[in-house]
């Protein structure tokens, strides 16, 4: 926009057509661009459309917040899965439609904070201007006519004027005032703050990182690549950036309604008990809470997910141990009915998998399944489907521990087999039919999921912003507006004093800071207000 | 103890419901009595001129030619809704603090619980601003708007109290959600000035519309002053957008992740941002802008109702 008008400027309506425009050449269309990009009405439009390009993202399950549901989409929508992931609306935020529209918006922004601060900057040094020759065209126009002396009237005026925080030259015998100049700084402020969020974020999000991890309590997690379950490293992320810092999860409490029958189970505290080892050997306890992150190593860890870790063995009919964990349950509901998949692949007669269901307060329905009707530690059981046949972990393929896909393996116990599934209570041990051995539920421990965060650029986003808020105070309320006082002396001792303003930008408020400025000024001099 | 709280909350809503219905009613005969033409206070002469506003400075000079500075008597309808309004109101704010009391924490962590109080806070905003300028003739539209939005939640929000869940245990619960609600009752009502505004520039370009518009201020001083209450309202937005970002980085270890409810909490900040830029483009200002204010409100009902009862996400507090 034209860099010499005030931000909130109301241009005169557009003229008519009919001029003959000049042939423009190579540069002469480039400016014509530029200025067609920096002005006003394609910024705003560049607005409109940056709200309207970010309704799709909600609509859709994005890959950033919530992968599973773009799974669960594909196989819902197997037609509309391809033409909607060719759109890049799976990825929306970052998609190349919706980054031209904020990156133009953002150039746009640029071209016009640049000239605009340039001129403000000129605007700062100068002195008022001239004052007009008929004040009775301006806003608040009050003339008084009294009995006063010319030179006092404008030197009451000046000090007046200097009193209330204006900017005052002396023109003959008028005096010209300005202020409110930190409106368009702070406007200034805002929309720079609003680059400065977008690149810090942009910066944040390349330096930073974020990891998530499973620890089971007695376990630890050290702040290296390899030991964490997932990895999300920025795009000028370097490893050197992990602080090698060790996390211990000594404990982990948690806390369930049980008073309140409209929120029986509700978890109302978790906490995760930890023994910290920083780089230098130095060791503390604290403890990770929802809404109150572990501050370590440049990084902070996030308590995000919580569930039961049934501790089982499996041994040989000799009684030999031959696999021992404690295995990581994943929630399914409230009541944190969990489930898990165990891997036995050696040392048995046969490759040995099993689907377990871990019900830490078990019911039986009345159609007879079982279910968790507590989340709490109260009455557990785990049952167990149990398979045999080629679990596939010799092919070299990645598999994930959490799952077992049960296709090409023989049923043994529970599923489609006619033997029921195993049911072990804590200290439990029952045989695997088919006399392959035993397994055995000596435990249950909790584990918790950290999210561990860096990023660099965090404190500058905060700092962007709470200018933005600041730019955005000042920017709005501060009225910028130009005062003048004129004493024109008429015949005998008379003199006549004119009071005028003009508002530059919105300003409600000027007629009455004019007359409010009169009163004062002829109160100052002794004078009555005549209207 | 908790359980008589609740009770009394539950009665003191419904006692707020039938208040607000009555004020309702009391407001709109007022509106009917000033479509009377008998009573019809004629001032358009003075006000249309500034429909046509020219430059910056004049114009702003006619800005100031609000409802307020021809202090008409008030029918006998209208001082009584206002009456019937304050009533509701403390019965409403009555039932929040009790709610609030009952649960030992604040009234706003479950649907019913924010459309109990941000109403109250909306009645709230308009009820202060009254104090500011005469906008007595937004009562209909906000009593009407309030009885169906807390009448609604009553109905069909209501559940029993229930603790907070850990997520919620912060004080940007208190801070980030307070504001909103504060930001969308001058929105609220930032958007029912743009439609009177729309209502009036018809009136005045063709004659056509309601009778009782005559009593309403000029089209450019109806735009004037949703400008400036949709300005506060955009100032709270920011803040809540801020307060929640850094609410989020401590709860779910990010401070923007693209969740549903960032996404609109951004889309409506776009679109205000928008309506104030409007203001300064040619062939923006007027009917335009004003359509963008009522875009932009409807975007915050969105949010408050289709985005927390259906769309999944982080924000799934309504409790239903």
């Amino acid at each position: 926009m034209d860099s010499s008008r005030p931000s909130d400027h109301f241009d005169s309506p557009a003229q008519v057509s009919g001029i003959s425009q000049p042939k423009l050449g190579f540069v002469g269309y480039l400016r014509f661009f530029w200025r067609q990009l920096t002005s006003m009405r394609t910024a705003l439009l560049l607005l409109l459309l940056l709200a309207f390009a970010a309704i799709p993202g909600s609509l859709v399950p994005q890959r950033t917040s919530d992968p599973n549901g773009v799974v669960q989409f594909k196989t819902e929508n197997p037609d509309l899965y391809p033409v909607l992931d060719t759109l890049q609306v799976f990825n929306t935020y970052s998609s190349v439609w919706f980054s031209a529209i904020y990156l133009l918006l953002f150039i746009s922004l640029i071209g016009c904070i640049i000239p605009r601060t340039r001129f403000h900057l000129a605007a700062l040094r100068a002195r008022p201007p001239r004052t007009p020759a008929r004040l009775d065209r301006l806003a608040g126009f009050t003339s008084i006519t009294a009995e006063a002396d010319a030179a006092a009237a404008l030197d009451s005026a000046t000090s007046l004027l200097r009193r209330l925080g204006y900017r005052v030259e002396r023109f003959g015998s008028s005096v010209s005032a300005e202020r409110g100049y930190l409106r368009e700084t702070g406007n200034l402020v805002f929309h720079s703050a609003l680059v400065g969020v977008l690149i810090a974020v942009g910066l944040g999000g390349g330096l930073g990182y974020s990891g998530q991890r499973v620890v089971v309590e007695g376990q630890k997690f050290v702040n290296v690549l390899g030991d964490y379950d997932s990895f999300n490293p920025g795009r000028f992320f370097s490893s050197d950036s992990l602080t090698p810092y060790r996390i211990e999860l000594n404990s982990f409490d948690a806390t369930y309604e049980t008073e309140n029958p409209n929120a029986i189970g509700l978890a109302t505290y978790y906490s995760a008990n930890v023994t910290t080892t920083d780089e230098n050997g130095n060791t503390g306890e604290s403890s990770i809470k929802v809404n109150s992150p572990l501050d370590i190593g440049n990084s902070e860890v996030f308590l995000l997910g919580n569930g039961y870790a049934p501790v089982l063995t499996v041994r040989d009919p000799e009684g030999k141990v031959v696999w021992t964990d404690a295995v990581p349950f994943l929630p399914q509901d409230a009541f944190l009915t969990s489930v898990g998949v165990v891997k036995v692949p050696d040392g048995l007669a046969k490759q040995v998998g099993m689907i377990g269901l871990f019900y830490p307060t078990v019911d039986t329905l009345d159609s007879g399944a079982l279910a968790s009707t507590f989340p709490g530690l109260d009455d557990p059981l785990l049952t167990l489907r149990v398979y045999t046949g080629d679990l596939g972990l010799d092919d070299g393929v990645p598999k994930s521990v959490y799952a077992l896909d049960p296709i090409g393996l023989t049923p043994i116990a529970g599923g489609a087999s006619d033997v029921d599934s195993l049911e072990l209570g804590i200290g439990d041990t029952v045989e695997i039919p088919g006399g392959l051995g035993t397994v055995e539920l000596s435990g249950v421990k909790r584990f918790a999921s950290f999210d561990v965060h860096h990023d660099p650029a965090q404190l500058w986003v905060l700092g962007f912003a709470i200018l933005i808020l600041g730019g955005l105070l000042t920017g709005l309320f501060i009225p910028r507006r130009r005062v003048w006082i004129k004493v024109v002396e008429t015949e005998g001792s008379n003199v006549r004093i004119e009071y005028a303003g003009l508002a530059r930008g919105e300003d409600p408020g000027l007629e009455s800071a004019v007359t409010d400025i009169a009163a004062r000024h002829s109160k100052q001099l002794g004078l009555r207000l005549n209207p | 103890m908790t359980e008589i709280f609740e009770t009394y909350s539950v009665i003191a809503v419904y006692s707020a419901l039938a208040v607000y219905t009555i004020a309702f009613i009391a407001f709109t005969l007022d509106l009917a009595r000033r479509s009377a033409p008998a009573t019809a206070t004629v001032r358009t002469g003075a006000l249309a001129s500034a429909s046509g506003g020219r430059a910056t400075a004049l114009l702003e000079r006619l800005a100031t030619d609000t409802p307020s500075d021809t202090p008409g008597k008030a029918s006998r309808p209208l001082q009584l809704a206002m009456g019937f309004t304050v009533v509701a109101w403390l019965l409403h704010v009555a039932a929040a603090v009790l709610r609030g009391l009952a649960a030992g924490r604040v009234p706003w962590a479950n649907m019913f619980e924010f459309s109990l109080t941000a109403t109250a806070i909306i009645v709230g905003v308009f009820l202060a601003i009254q104090f500011w300028q005469d906008l007595r003739f937004l009562g209909v539209y906000i009593t009407g708007f309030v009885i169906l939005l807390l009448g609604i939640a009553s109905v069909n929000f209501y559940v029993p109290i229930s603790p907070l869940p850990q997520s919620l245990q912060s004080a940007w619960l208190v801070i980030h959600v307070f504001v909103a609600s504060l930001g969308t009752g001058f929105f609220a009502i930032g958007a029912g000035l743009s439609l009177a505004q729309l209502l009036q520039s018809r009136r005045e370009l063709t004659g056509a519309g309601p009778r009782f518009l005559a009593t309403l201020p000029s089209a450019a001083s109806l735009e004037n002053l949703a400008y400036r209450v949709i300005l506060v309202g955009f100032v709270f937005w920011t803040f809540t957008l801020i307060a929640g970002a850094i609410w989020a980085q401590r709860a779910w270890g990010r401070y923007w992740g693209w969740d549903t409810k960032e996404v609109w909490t951004f889309i409506i900040w776009t679109i205000f941002a928008g309506y104030i830029h409007a203001r300064a483009t040619r062939g923006w200002r007027g009917s335009r802008s004003a359509w963008l204010a009522i875009v932009g409100f409807s975007a915050v009902m969105f949010n408050f109702t289709i985005v927390n009862l259906f769309f999944k996400g982080l924000h799934t507090y309504s409790g239903l």
